[in-house]
């Protein structure tokens, strides 16, 4: 049973597992409906949303620039095998990231791989700092 | 030209001015080394194109001799450079530039230009200038170096206080392993010429044109941030990814690099490996290391490169304050003199903790033993005592102080050395949680080897003969301990508020700062420093990790063209040890009044089990991120008795004003923190907040 007492101002209630299921219809009412979630990589309008948590320090750090016209380029590309017109400015990014090989060495494998449109955004590596400036915007899964 | 002994490039400069009708008269050589860099930035930084390099290469690689007055591509005309006994500051060439473009009637015309000379005096004149040039550096290199942020010999906290001591240094004490105080040197900087490869580090000193002449932090920055914080670095992040070759120039007056706070209270004590704690990075329970440094080394660039990069970037100079901002002109002065023009500024200064007041008027000796806690310093020293087994009193009931508490008596089991912890509250945490759940947590604490001293406070502390410091505090007792850490409190650091013409908050301190985050124009103030309107909780001042991240983040948008109000609510959290812990956000403050929904907390939920799931220790981090597994469970939760001994295991509690939710405190409850915020956003007045208290799924995991 669940019972409830008062010290002073302050309420408590102690809450038994049956009667905390949720009576969906009116506790989710209490939900507000417009749930603003976050853009993810990819904004309404189709542009790509630099800001996105998923990205991690890669648009902003010192290989911001070659980096976002790499994919830039990858994004808006319509060759046939999708980004194979983008071959110079892949070649830039990669010059740029063996200049930084603390920041962008990944230990198993290219680290363009990772920024491809189809990528899950996961939790990204040790030498990437994006864990800390995101706060609760964008998903992850 | 009046003066011999110049430098062969300042005659570079000088003849081309002369060329451009403008007469120099008194100008010690240094004094224009300093200001003729700056003045060539200064005068580009309106025009098409900001890169010093490009302004040089106009001036210096004209044609030689000369004789048409100069023009850059804006058809603007080179101003003369006269002066009479003063200096041609980057303040009077921009109020020159704005002198000239008004329609008012411009100077009187310049003098004709001279005749062409022969070149042969200037070579004879030029091998003495080296020769000064060599002579004044030498005499002056250790102040070279100081620019630099290299101070070899200085073993305090900053460089510029080796001829005098300041106040809040702390004085070394006999430890075995002195801690490092050197200044960070950054790495030589990277060229951008494309194919240097990983060689790179190992070349000489890029070859940009006049880098000798550079000087070591520019004389402009179209984005200067003052402090190296979290707030700092959440705002160079945001700016450059809205302005992806911002040049951003960071001015900090300690000697490290932006680093993470947190840990220094929780995960840093709870290492495994003694050379991870030296090397300030921690293990997280799922096994990853993370250091508390936000960005490696090799991310920022050396402030006096930083005008060449074409893809901008950030510097930071160490070991720097600013005195003062003269907030009309754009100019900010530094403790040297040097002054820095700049188009959008962020002040994150932060704030310095607070000493108590009773140790203030106390011995030296004392204050020795004393540890005002914030920096990675004050980590270093009170690591280096506790390892010896020392005694410590925690002086704070807080955050802070709960937290060191827990983590000095987790690592005193071991020695048996006593860990004290006093504070004038009922109860830890007693001025943000209801006085039941304080008194629940002081217990928890208590559990943790802490002897717990609460409603008192220090009245007088002094040396024993046994080298110990005994404290008397106000309900008579006395102890006796080796060490005493401080943790009431932080002052925010206003310090150039008052000469800079900037408004502080007489209730709140720190800066004045709207729900924008701006102060003045093109002045903002982000993280513990700033006293900002939010829409919906009115006007506060919030000292937490989190909030520093919004906030810098925010002035940083705000600073590159957006103009977005304060309105995501940063949250905070704290672990009392890896068993207990709480995740909060909005208006948290005990005197509100609360109602609590508890259910029994079961082995999954605790922090530990949050950081294992998400691989993530920031909690900020961990919304929505996570599917905790439920666990079955065979026994059923059984209803707490009432008046029995209650366990506040698990649970929500709403902080009401006028029964509108203003705060949530999540305890134990983890990755909810979506949940609180969007309850917090509706500002609903709900009749039964247990029913809310519903979404969060207290018994999920039971």
């Amino acid at each position: 049973m669940s019972y409830c007492r008062e010290e002073g101002k302050d309420k408590i209630v102690f809450l038994e597992k049956d009667s905390a299921v949720k009576n969906d219809s009116k506790t989710m009412s209490l939900l507000p409906s417009d749930l603003e979630d976050e853009p993810g990589l990819v904004l309404e309008n189709g542009e790509i949303n630099w800001n996105c948590p998923c990205l991690g320090g890669m648009s902003s750090g010192p290989c911001g620039v070659p980096f976002r016209e790499a994919f830039s380029c990858f994004h808006y590309s319509q060759a046939d095998q999708k980004g194979s017109d983008c071959y110079e400015e892949f070649a830039k990014m990669t010059d740029c990231f063996r200049k930084y090989p603390d920041i962008y060495a990944e230990p198993d494998g290219n680290k363009e791989e990772n920024d491809t449109e189809e990528s899950t955004p996961d939790a990204s590596s040790e030498q990437t700092s994006d864990e800390t400036s995101a706060t609760s915007d964008g998903k992850k899964s | 030209m009046q003066r011999v002994g110049r430098s062969f490039a300042t005659k570079q400069l000088l003849r081309k001015f002369d060329n451009l009708n403008a007469r120099v008269i008194n100008i010690k050589a240094q004094d224009f080394e300093k200001t003729a860099i700056p003045i060539l930035q200064c005068n580009y930084s309106n025009g098409a194109h900001k890169d010093v390099t490009q302004a040089n290469k106009l001036v210096r690689y004209g044609k030689w001799g000369d004789r048409d007055p100069y023009k850059d591509i804006n058809g603007f005309t080179l101003p003369k450079f006269v002066s009479q006994g003063f200096l041609q500051t980057p303040t009077y060439i921009r109020n020159y530039k704005r002198y000239a473009s008004s329609d008012r009637p411009l100077p009187p015309p310049p003098p004709p230009p001279p005749t062409k000379e022969s070149v042969t005096p200037y070579l004879i004149i030029g091998a003495a200038g080296a020769a000064g040039l060599g002579y004044y550096l030498w005499k002056n290199w250790t102040e070279f170096l100081a620019l630099l942020g290299i101070c070899p010999e200085d073993k305090t906290d900053s460089p510029t206080s080796r001829k005098e001591k300041r106040a809040d240094d702390p004085i070394s004490i006999k430890c075995d392993k002195e801690p490092e105080r050197e200044c960070v040197v950054l790495n030589t900087p990277t060229p951008d010429q494309p194919g240097d490869g990983p060689s790179a580090k190992r070349l000489p000193p890029p070859k940009y044109p006049d880098w000798k002449n550079c000087p070591a932090i520019p004389g402009y920055a179209s984005y200067l941030i003052i402090g190296a914080g979290t707030a700092a670095n959440a705002a160079y992040r945001a700016i450059r990814t809205n302005n992806p070759k911002a040049k951003v120039l960071i001015i900090s007056e300690e000697c490290n690099l932006p680093y993470m706070r947190p840990p220094l209270s929780k995960e840093l004590w709870f290492n495994d490996s003694r050379k991870l704690t030296e090397d300030l990075k921690f293990k997280q329970w799922n096994g990853k290391e993370r250091s508390i440094f936000y960005e490696k080394d090799c991310f920022y660039t050396s402030p006096k490169e930083l005008p060449y990069k074409s893809c901008g970037g950030v510097a930071v100079a160490l070991g720097r304050k600013v005195q003062k901002i003269d907030v009309e002109n754009k100019v900010v002065s530094l403790d040297n003199k040097w002054q820095i023009n700049y188009d959008k500024l962020l002040i994150a200064t932060g704030g310095k903790p607070r000493q108590h007041p009773i140790i203030d008027n106390s011995d030296e000796e004392v204050k020795k033993r004393t540890t005002v806690y914030r920096k990675i310093v004050d980590f270093q020293k009170l690591d280096c005592v506790t390892s010896k087994g020392k005694s410590v009193a925690v002086i704070g009931g807080g955050f802070l102080g709960s937290e060191l508490a827990v983590a000095l008596g987790n690592k005193a089991k071991k020695s048996n050395a006593k860990i004290y912890q006093i504070f004038p509250e009922k109860g830890n945490m007693g001025k943000v949680l209801p006085q039941y759940l304080s008194n629940w947590t002081t217990e928890k604490v208590r559990n943790e080897n802490v002897n717990i001293i609460p409603e008192s406070t220090l009245t007088k502390a002094t040396m024993c003969k046994n080298d110990k410091v005994a404290l008397t505090l106000s309900n008579g007792q006395e102890i006796q301990v080796d060490h005493i850490v401080v943790a009431i409190g932080l002052e925010p650091d206003v310090s150039i508020a008052e000469c800079s013409g900037l408004e502080v908050d007489p209730i709140r301190g720190g800066f004045l700062v709207n729900a924008e985050m701006k102060a003045r124009e093109d002045i903002w103030v982000a993280g513990d420093a700033a006293s900002f309107y939010d829409i919906k909780l009115g006007r506060r001042r919030v000292e937490h990790h989190d909030h520093a991240v919004v906030s810098g983040r925010l002035a940083g948008e705000n600073m590159s063209g957006k103009s977005k109000p304060y309105w995501h609510q940063s949250m905070f959290w704290s672990d009392l040890g890896p068993e207990v812990g709480y995740e909060a956000i909005g208006l948290v403050d005990s005197s509100l009044p609360t109602t609590a929904v508890f259910a029994k907390a079961c082995k999954s939920d605790s922090p530990r089990a949050v950081v294992e799931e998400t691989n993530e220790n920031l909690r900020s981090e961990t919304e929505e991120s996570v599917c905790i597994e439920k666990v079955k469970v065979d026994s059923e939760t059984k209803p707490a008795p009432p008046n029995g001994t209650e366990d506040f295991g698990k649970g929500v509690i709403f902080y009401t004003k006028d029964n509108v939710v203003v705060g949530m405190v999540m305890w134990n409850v983890f990755n909810k923190m979506s949940i609180a915020r969007r309850i917090l956003k509706e500002q609903r007045k709900y009749d039964d907040l247990t029913e809310v208290a519903k979404l969060f799924d207290l018994h999920e995991n039971n």
